[in-house]
C-alpha cells in the first residue's frame, strides 16, 4: 500500500473502500463493478481536488513525501548510459550527494543531485540528503569536467539543507557552499537547476546557480524550513509550537513552486502527475526531461561568453530592493 | 535555515552595556566603561573584543575623513509582504531609527594608507547583520566599483546570516554576492575579507569566505550553522573552542587572527604585496 499523507486520509478511505469491494466482487457482480467504477471516480475527483487546493504547508510535506523520486530515480528513468563518479579527492566521497555523465535524450550531460534514501538505513546512510563539505566539492570537481567536455550541467536540488555537524565546520561547510556559488556563476557550459522535492536553503543554493532554475510542481524551495521559520517567531518563553505554526510559517515565507513563479524567481514549473510525482514516477521524469531537453536546445545554441553574461544578469535581477531614480 | 536561531541569541548580548563600569563577556571582570572605550573597546583584562558598529569601524580601518559612502538610499523592499509580531516594513524602520543606519551594511570608498579602497561595512546592530536584498545590492555594487575602478575590495563581516523576512530574495542573495565576487577575480584586484564576531550562515557562505585573505579578530565566532542548531542535530557537546577564530585558523579556514588595533596596519601590508610588478 502506499503512503498517504495525512491530509489524503478522505482519499486513503475511498480507495480502501473500493479494494473491499473488488474482493468481494470478483468482477461478477455488475452492480457492485459500476459502484466501483463510481468510488473510483469520485475518489479521482477528491485526490485532483485536494491537490489543486494544497496549502503551502501541505506542499512542503509533498515535497518530504518518502515515496517521491529522488534524484537517481529521475537519473534511471530519464538519463541513459549513467556513470556515476565519486569523491572530492580531498577528503571522502559523500553519498548525500550524488552525480555523473549520462544521456538525457540527444544531449550528453553531467547531471548531478542531492540524494536522500530510502528506508531507514538508506537514510542514514546518505544522512538524509544533508551533504558535507566533500559532496559540495565533488560536484565542483565534476562540473569542471563537465566544462572541459563542454557537456552541459542538470542539477536535481533536494535537500533539507547542508549538514549542520562539527566535521562539518573543521572542513570548511561555508567556504564550499560560497566556492560553489562563486564557481557556478562563471562556468562556461548551460547549467539547469531543478528543484524536484526540498530546496533548503543555502544547502540547496550551492548547486543551484545557473542559467535556468525549475521547480517540479509540488516542490517547495527557501531561505529557511517552515519549522525553523515558525521557531524563531513563536517558540519563545517556552511556548509549544506545531502543524499551526508550520502551516503559517510556509506560507509566509512564500516557498511553492507557483509563488515563486509569480514573484520570477524561477522560469517554469514542471507538471506532475495527479497526486504529486510519487503517484507516477515515469510520469513525472518525462515531464522532467522534456523540460530540460527543450532548454537544452536553446541554450546549446549559445557561445560560452553569452551563457555566463547572461546568467550574471538574471542573477542581478534577483533583488527585492528599492533603488533611488537616478537624478 | 538555523543560523537564524543563533542570530537571535547573539542579539540579546549588549555591545556595552550602559553604566561606567560593565562586565566582560570574555573574562567576567568587571571593567571601567571609559577605559574599554580608549581601548578600542578591547577588554584591557583579557583582549576580548566587544562589537563595534559600522561608524567605529570606518574610523578604525580607513584614513582619517577619507570615508565617502555610497548606495546610502538602498532600501529593503519587503518583497514577501511578511509580517510577524511587527510588519517586516515597521521592523526595518525601528532598526534604522534605533542604528541610525538604513540598513544592515554601509558601502563607499575610503583609503588605506593613501590607497583608495572599496568597502562594506556590516553592522550586527541592525537586524542581527542580516543580509537581504539591500544588502546583497550594496555588496553587488561595491564589488562592480571596486573592478571599474580597479581599486581593492575590503569587507567587513558581523551577521547572523540571511535575513528570513525576504524569504527567497535573501537566499538568491548569497548567490549574487558570490557571482560578483567571481567577476572580481578574473582580475588583479586584491579582496581582503575581514570576519568579527559573529559571522554566520549566508554571509559566511558567501562572499566572507571568498577573500584572497582571510582575517578574523580573536575569539569571534565564525560558522556556517550555528552552535546551538549544531548541538541539537549531534546532540554532543562542542568542542571548547568550537567556532572560534582561532579554530578557523587552526582548520586552514582563515590566514590570520589580528587584534582590532593591529588590522589597518595590516591591510596595508597584504595590498603592498598584492600588486602587480610595475
Ligand atoms: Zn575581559
Amino acid at each position: 500500500m502506499r503512503y498517504y499523507l495525512e491530509f489524503e486520509k478522505p482519499v486513503q478511505e475511498l480507495e480502501l473502500k473500493i479494494e473491499e469491494l473488488k474482493r468481494l466482487s470478483n468482477g461478477s457482480d455488475l452492480k457492485i463493478s459500476a459502484e466501483i467504477k463510481k468510488l473510483e471516480k469520485k475518489a479521482r475527483e477528491l485526490h485532483s481536488q485536494t491537490f489543486a487546493d494544497l496549502t503551502p504547508w501541505q506542499k512542503t510535506l509533498v515535497a518530504r513525501h518518502p515515496e517521491r523520486p529522488y534524484t537517481l530515480d529521475y537519473i534511471n528513468m530519464m538519463a541513459a548510459d549513467f556513470v556515476e563518479l565519486r569523491g572530492d579527492r580531498r577528503f571522502s566521497d559523500d553519498p548525500a550527494l550524488v552525480g555523473g555523465f549520462a544521456r538525457v535524450g540527444q544531449f550528453p550531460v553531467l547531471i548531478l543531485g542531492h540524494q536522500k534514501g530510502r528506508g531507514v538505513k538508506e537514510r542514514i546512510s546518505r544522512n538524509f540528503g544533508q551533504p558535507q563539505p566533500e559532496g559540495y566539492r565533488k560536484a565542483m570537481r565534476l562540473m569542471r569536467l563537465a566544462e572541459r567536455f563542454k557537456k552541459p550541467v542538470i542539477t536535481l536540488i533536494d535537500t533539507p539543507g547542508a549538514y549542520p555537524g562539527i566535521g562539518a565546520e573543521e572542513r570548511g561547510q561555508a567556504e564550499a557552499i560560497a566556492n560553489n556559488l562563486m564557481e557556478m556563476s562563471q562556468l562556461k557550459v548551460p547549467v539547469i537547476s531543478v528543484v524536484i522535492g526540498e530546496g533548503g536553503s543555502g544547502g540547496a543554493l550551492a548547486i543551484g546557480v545557473g542559467d535556468r532554475l525549475f521547480m517540479m510542481e509540488h516542490s517547495v524551495y527557501s531561505v529557511i524550513s517552515p519549522e525553523g521559520c515558525a521557531a524563531i517567531l513563536w517558540k519563545k518563553d517556552g511556548n509549544e509550537i506545531g502543524q499551526q505554526e508550520y502551516a503559517l510559517a510556509a506560507g509566509a515565507l512564500k516557498l511553492t513552486a507557483q509563488d515563486l513563479l509569480a514573484s520570477k524567481v524561477i522560469d517554469e514549473i514542471i507538471p506532475e502527475p495527479l497526486g504529486g510525482a510519487n503517484m507516477n514516477p515515469e510520469q513525472a521524469a518525462k515531464n522532467l526531461a522534456e523540460a530540460v531537453t527543450r532548454t537544452l536546445e536553446e541554450l546549446s545554441a549559445k557561445p560560452a561568453g553569452k551563457i555566463v553574461e547572461e546568467r550574471y544578469r538574471r542573477l542581478k535581477k534577483l533583488g527585492g530592493f528599492v533603488a533611488p531614480k537616478a537624478v | 535555515m538555523a543560523w537564524f536561531k543563533r542570530n537571535k541569541q547573539a542579539l540579546k548580548k549588549v555591545k556595552i552595556p550602559e553604566g561606567s563600569w560593565i562586565k566582560c563577556e570574555g573574562c567576567k571582570e568587571i571593567v571601567y566603561r571609559k577605559e574599554i572605550e580608549r581601548n578600542l573597546k578591547v577588554c584591557p583584562k583579557c583582549e576580548y573584543h566587544f562589537r563595534i558598529d559600522a561608524r567605529e569601524r570606518i574610523n578604525l580601518l580607513f584614513d582619517e575623513g577619507s570615508f565617502i559612502e555610497a548606495d546610502e538610499a538602498i532600501t529593503s523592499g519587503d518583497p514577501l509582504s511578511f509580517k510577524d509580531s511587527m510588519p517586516y516594513k515597521e521592523r526595518l524602520k525601528f532598526n534604522a531609527q534605533k542604528t541610525g543606519l538604513n540598513e544592515a551594511a554601509v558601502s563607499g570608498t575610503a583609503a588605506v594608507g593613501g590607497r583608495t579602497v572599496s568597502v562594506i561595512i556590516m553592522d550586527f546592530s541592525f537586524m542581527g547583520g542580516s543580509m537581504g536584498s539591500a544588502v546583497g545590492e550594496k555588496i553587488v555594487r561595491a564589488v562592480e566599483r571596486a573592478i571599474e575602478q580597479k581599486t581593492p575590495l575590503i569587507t567587513v563581516s558581523s551577521s547572523g546570516g540571511a535575513r528570513m523576512q525576504e524569504g527567497i530574495f535573501s537566499l538568491m542573495q548569497m548567490a549574487r554576492a558570490s557571482a560578483a565576487i567571481g567577476r572580481l577575480k578574473n582580475s588583479s584586484i586584491p579582496y581582503i575579507s575581514i570576519l568579527a564576531d559573529p559571522t554566520f550562515g549566508g554571509v559566511t557562505a558567501s562572499f566572507a569566505m571568498l577573500g584572497d585573505v582571510i582575517i578574523a579578530e580573536p575569539r569571534s565566532l565564525i560558522g556556517f550553522a550555528g552552535p546551538r542548531v549544531i548541538e541539537q542535530t549531534i546532540k554532543q557537546q562542542l568542542p571548547d573552542n568550537f567556532q572560534r577564530a582561532e579554530f578557523l585558523l587552526e582548520h586552514g579556514l582563515i590566514d590570520m587572527v589580528v587584534h582590532r588595533r593591529e588590522i589597518k596596519a595590516m591591510i596595508g601590508k597584504i595590498l603592498s604585496h598584492l600588486t602587480l610588478p610595475e
